[in-house]
């Protein structure tokens, strides 16, 4: 199959080179990763510092969890469990989840839509950096901020910092400067990029790659940059006025001086919740690449899949205030959120049943992506159904802010978000690195994992019903909350060797792994008509294209698909 | 397999400028972020708790805003000569530009200089000043980036170094300083017009 | 659920004889707006429980009727692109469900946020603070903390009796949640809310802050001590009671030490010179069942532990280690035992 799949068969592919292996010595490793400006080494780098920040983060969540387990325990202090759910979600919402997806996108746009480069190859390593130094400042505080009289050190006000707790009289030291500077800062990074992918999508087309022909994964990534253009400015702009509030006395969020402790809620969530769906539409995106190669059939309703997540995207800019149902608003307020927030369940549904129609009659091969995408889909049907009680205002009343939104927020960015990554690496790890992840290493994590995972984050949705808040350092024994906390904990413990599975396998693939060829999976899309790993210009020649999957019009020259469109 | 399979009989392969569609994601997450600043003066109008309050304070900016809009008039012109080929006249009015720019700068300081001084109205008064001197200063600082621009085009162009094949460039320099303008539309209607009743 | 013993009753603070409803399940509603909300919920519920196992369902039958058998060719599957008809069903019948749900949803709104209370109902102001709450009854003029008493209503609309409860916040934003009795409602400074509760029986509702506020959020806790209305009334007429003064020397000393001391600049004792509103009002403060909004029973023990250094029994809270003698604390303390 490999040799059919190069487009131009008298071209011979250069040896493979790995990231960091075309220098020597170890100072010619660090030279090539800080002064590159390719697309795929950045994308790399995007994952694999998210990698990173996902360990630490995921370290303070086992703390959190330890805290937990007995009634009045004092493990931690309450200052210091403060700081790790603070950073914890911080970090994996704006240092794991869009460095990930971004990550994703830098190293498969290109050579998917059959381009050498992103539009901005400078941009993109600008991006990447100014990403990665605002995660090493928002870190830095532990080491920065302690001042005068224990004023804090990292940043403990939650990661939707609601005012007016994140106000100098509340939050006394430099913990939420840090906070704000680097989300500020990481900011600018997300923006790069997203404009970078726009320009790429629309002015980098292979011949032939109409915009209708564009993989999914490609349109779900238009989508999201879209999103992200949109929706991030509002978060720059209230991160200004929170730092113009500490250090200039301005008075946006000064109750004292008739600011409004609600505006910070508006802004923080008209960013906050389109931030949800720019998180898991690159989810989506992996499972639309991932579900019909294993299914070995077309996506179904292509035209309809497009349509569904624009629409989720625009329905998103308009659902925030579902975050605040327990503000007061008035019940008019509350009934125009609770429909905008319904009406998103509508194309999210066809979505889960467009994937089920890929599968119907197709023959579904159980390879590790396909098996990360199934629980992908299970997990994300429990998070749909949680979501839309918590859309019915009168059961959120009950349920915002309690373990319930804990568990089903998990359940979106673990439950699918994590698995579709989880998907995605084992898909595309072939490509970058020439070398198969080990099978049996891969189902050792995912189960462990899996089961994990729902101990952990199922129960929550119990101690949620029972009247547990969110947040809370420690709890009185007694009101029905040790044995779901406990069950919660010991998941944790057993995710724990499932995440170190996956981590050995990458190291362990990377040297002993089975060799790949360039399309192990025998699938459709460009990246697979390229060696493994790419060279460093992708394709010898770029490639041209007449339907959406043009490597099947290759194989199949009796029945190809351009027939069809 | 050989790759004229793959080759699609659409021969002119035509997209989209790499500059305009960068320009116009730049000019659409500008516009987000202004939009929140706007709420923001919106939701505190007649919120202050103690003065000065905008009718007290301020004063409709006719020859500032006049000296803006005019700039939008005049970078068209230079674009018009520029693209004619008449490097001279494209000086003049690109130079117009640029001081009409200057001039809106000025004032924005003159202004400000006058709140602070004469009315005691900083960031720290009220949330109108906090509200006012952000959005008025996040317009301001806009303006200051394309003046800068500005005066990139002119001293390369003087030097010798703007060819036809920059026309493109000078484009997108000229849809920004428009897009600041259009900004100053909504500015101006809020904050000199209706915010006045406060 | 009604776990009457454990650590919810203690021997002293008025009510504390009443059954205690420790473990909040709101599927266990006692209240009318709780009870609202919970037939709303176990609507929902269904709904989502069935769409559950339909597509849970229909996933586990794809997987096992269309995985590759080992016996199957290596043919493609036959390549289909999509169909108009079946997309067009699986969008109609989710929007129908939306349209229940909405139709609803509106309804519970505005049954519980429009509800008209009598005009005569007890109302209640509760203002949040870093780390407690401050209860005020203005139609008795009473000022207590953390632990709100409310008479009991009745099912029967007729003789209900339901209680408004005004909701402010001193610093930062808290949300007031007894999951029995009603849903959460926002303490938000600059604002005010109102929520109502309508009781069906009698007992102490445990509620917790549910929106993060601090350091101690954890520990901000909230009961509501639901009682016939004559034993409220008597709660009432007990708070509006006259302190006896201080007998014993102990006492008196503690009282002198108790004025002498920073403690008057944060709390309000009776009509004194102690008129502090920065910590909760002492007035009757042995009348209450637990100390540090509800960290630790209100004992001797606790009582001289916090007068000694608060930041033993709730690390972070508000009121500093006063630097007190032991024979100073344990004057004070007596002092306090005093306040009933």
């Amino acid at each position: 199959m490999a040799s059919d799949t190069i487009v131009d068969p008298d071209f011979k592919v250069p040896a493979p080179e790995r990231v960091g292996e075309e220098g020597k010595t170890w100072s010619h490793v660090i030279q090539n990763l800080v002064f590159t400006v390719d697309h795929k080494k950045l994308g790399l780098m995007y994952i694999g510092s998210g990698l990173l920040f996902f360990v630490v983060a995921g370290i303070m969540a086992t703390f959190i969890r330890i805290q937990l387990f007995f009634p009045r325990s004092t493990f931690l202090d309450p200052d210091v469990f403060n700081r790790f759910f603070t950073m914890h979600g911080t970090a994996m919402v704006f240092l794991v989840g869009m460095p990930m997806i971004f990550g994703f996108a830098n190293y498969l746009i290109p050579i998917m839509i059959g381009t050498r480069d992103m539009a901005y190859p400078r941009l993109n390593a600008f991006g990447f950096w100014v990403f990665f130094f605002s995660g090493l400042l928002l870190y830095f505080s532990y080491f920065g901020a302690p001042g005068l009289y224990n004023a804090g050190s990292a940043p403990d006000v939650g990661w939707f910092a609601y005012s007016p707790l994140t106000a100098k009289a509340f939050s006394r030291g430099h913990s939420t400067d840090y906070w704000t500077l680097a989300i500020l800062l990481g900011g600018i990074g997300s923006l790069a990029t997203s404009i970078n992918i726009l320009v790429t999508t629309f002015c980098l087309r292979c011949k032939g790659m109409t915009l209708g022909r564009m993989p999914l994964f490609v349109w779900l990534f238009v989508v999201v940059a879209f999103l992200v253009i949109i929706a991030l400015p509002p978060l720059s702009a209230c991160q200004i006025m929170l730092t113009l509030d500490r250090y200039l006395g301005a008075k946006f969020f000064d109750t004292q001086a008739g600011g409004d402790a609600v505006l910070w809620q508006h802004f923080f969530w008209i960013f906050g919740h389109p931030e949800v769906y720019i998180l898991i539409l690159p989810g989506f995106a992996i499972a639309n690449e991932v579900i019909p190669v294993f299914s070995r059939k077309p996506i179904f309703g292509y035209p309809i899949m497009v349509a569904a997540t624009v629409m989720i995207a625009f329905i998103s800019l308009g659902v925030w205030a579902h975050h605040m149902f327990a503000v007061g608003m008035t019940s008019l307020g509350n009934t125009f959120f609770a429909i905008s927030t319904m009406v998103i369940a509508v194309p999210t549904g066809i979505k889960i049943f467009n994937w089920l129609g890929t599968m119907w009659g197709g023959k579904l091969h159980f390879d590790l992506p396909m098996v990360f995408c199934l629980a992908f889909l299970f997990q994300f049907l429990i998070a749909g159904l949680t979501g839309v009680m918590l859309a019915v205002v009168p059961f959120d009343w009950q349920l915002t802010d309690s373990y319930f939104v804990v568990a089903h927020f998990h359940y979106v960015l673990i439950g699918a978000l994590l698995y579709t990554l989880f998907a995605g690496i084992y898909y595309w790890y072939p490509k970058a690195f020439g070398r198969m992840l080990d099978r049996k290493l891969g189902f050792w994590h995912f189960w462990l994992f899996t089961i994990g995972f729902h101990l952990t984050f199922f129960p929550q949705h119990i101690s949620g019903f029972l009247g547990m808040p969110r947040r809370i350092f420690t709890y009185e024994a007694g009101r029905g909350w040790e044995i779901w906390n406990q069950l919660s904990t010991i998941g944790v413990i057993i995710q724990i060797p499932g995440i170190l599975f996956f981590v050995y396998n990458l190291i362990y693939s990377y040297y002993k792994g089975e060799v790949a060829g360039d399309d192990p999976w025998d699938a459709w899309t460009l990246e697979w008509a390229t060696t493994s790993p790419p060279p460093e210009y992708n394709f010898e020649k770029l490639p041209e294209v007449r339907s959406r999957r043009p490597l099947w019009d290759l194989k199949h020259p009796d029945d190809p698909d351009w027939k069809f469109e | 397999m050989s790759s004229a399979e793959l080759t699609n009989t659409d021969s002119d392969w035509k997209l989209p400028s790499q500059r305009k569609v960068g320009m116009i994601c730049l000019i659409l997450t500008e516009s987000a972020l202004f939009t929140i600043f706007v709420v923001a003066y919106v939701w505190y109008m007649g919120k202050s708790l103690n003065g000065p309050f905008p009718k007290e304070v301020l004063h409709i900016p006719w020859l500032a805003s006049i000296a803006l809009f005019g700039s939008s008039f005049t970078v068209t012109i230079a674009e018009k000569f520029l693209h004619k080929g008449n490097r001279a006249l494209f000086h003049v009015w690109w130079l117009v530009t640029i001081a009409l720019g200057a001039y809106f700068v000025y004032f924005t300081g003159a202004e400000w200089y006058h709140l602070i001084y004469k009315e005691n109205l900083t960031i720290s008064t009220n949330v109108f000043g906090s509200t006012f001197y952000s959005l008025v200063g996040l317009h301001a600082s806009h303006v200051i980036v394309g003046l800068i621009l500005l005066s990139i085009v002119v001293i390369s162009s003087f030097r010798g170094k703007l060819d036809p094949g920059h026309s493109e460039h000078v484009e997108m320099i000229a849809w920004y300083w428009h897009f600041v303008d259009a900004i100053w539309v909504v500015v101006l209607t809020l904050v000199y017009f209706i915010s006045v009743n406060y | 659920m009604m776990a009457v013993g454990a650590t919810g009753a203690h021997a002293q603070g008025a009510g504390a004889d009443l059954p205690t409803h420790m473990v909040a399940d709101m599927f266990k509603p006692l209240s009318r707006p709780a009870e609202m909300i919970h037939e709303t919920s176990l609507l929902v519920l269904v709904i989502c429980a069935v769409i559950f196992f339909v597509v849970a369902g229909l996933l586990l039958y794809i997987v096992l009727r269309f995985r590759k058998k080992p016996t199957d060719n290596t043919q493609e599957p036959p390549q289909i692109y999509g169909s108009t008809n079946i997309e067009l069903a699986w969008t109609v019948i989710p929007i129908l469900i939306t349209v229940v749900l909405i139709l609803v949803t509106s309804r519970t709104i505005g049954e519980i946020q429009n509800a008209k209370l009598p005009e005569d109902a007890l109302q209640i102001r509760v203002v949040g603070h870093q780390w407690w709450w401050e209860v005020h009854y203005p139609q008795y003029g009473i000022i207590t903390a953390n632990e709100i008493h409310i008479p009991v209503s009745s099912k029967d609309p007729a003789k209900a009796r339901p209680t408004e409860i005004i909701l402010q916040s001193a610093d930062v934003i808290h949300s007031f949640w007894v999951p029995q009795l009603a849903g959460k409602v926002d303490l938000i400074p600059n604002r005010t809310n109102k929520m109502w509760v309508d009781p069906y029986t009698i007992g102490t509702f445990f509620g917790n802050c549910a929106e993060y506020c601090g350091t101690q959020h954890a520990n901000m806790l909230l009961r509501v001590i639901v009682d016939t209305p004559e034993n409220f009334e008597k709660w009432v007429a007990d708070q509006k009671a006259p302190v006896p003064p201080p007998q014993t020397a102990q006492e008196i000393e503690g009282r002198r030490l108790y004025y002498a001391n920073a403690c008057v600049n944060c709390h309000t004792i009776g009509d004194s010179v102690s008129k502090g509103i920065f910590g909760p009002d002492l007035t009757k403060l042995m009348t209450r069942q637990t100390i540090g909004a509800g960290v630790a029973p209100l004992n001797h023990e606790n009582l001289l532990s916090w007068v000694r250094d608060p930041q033993i029994l709730k690390v972070g809270c508000l009121m500093p280690n006063m630097q007190l003698l032991d024979t100073e604390a344990e004057a004070i303390t007596a002092y306090l035992e005093t306040l009933k």
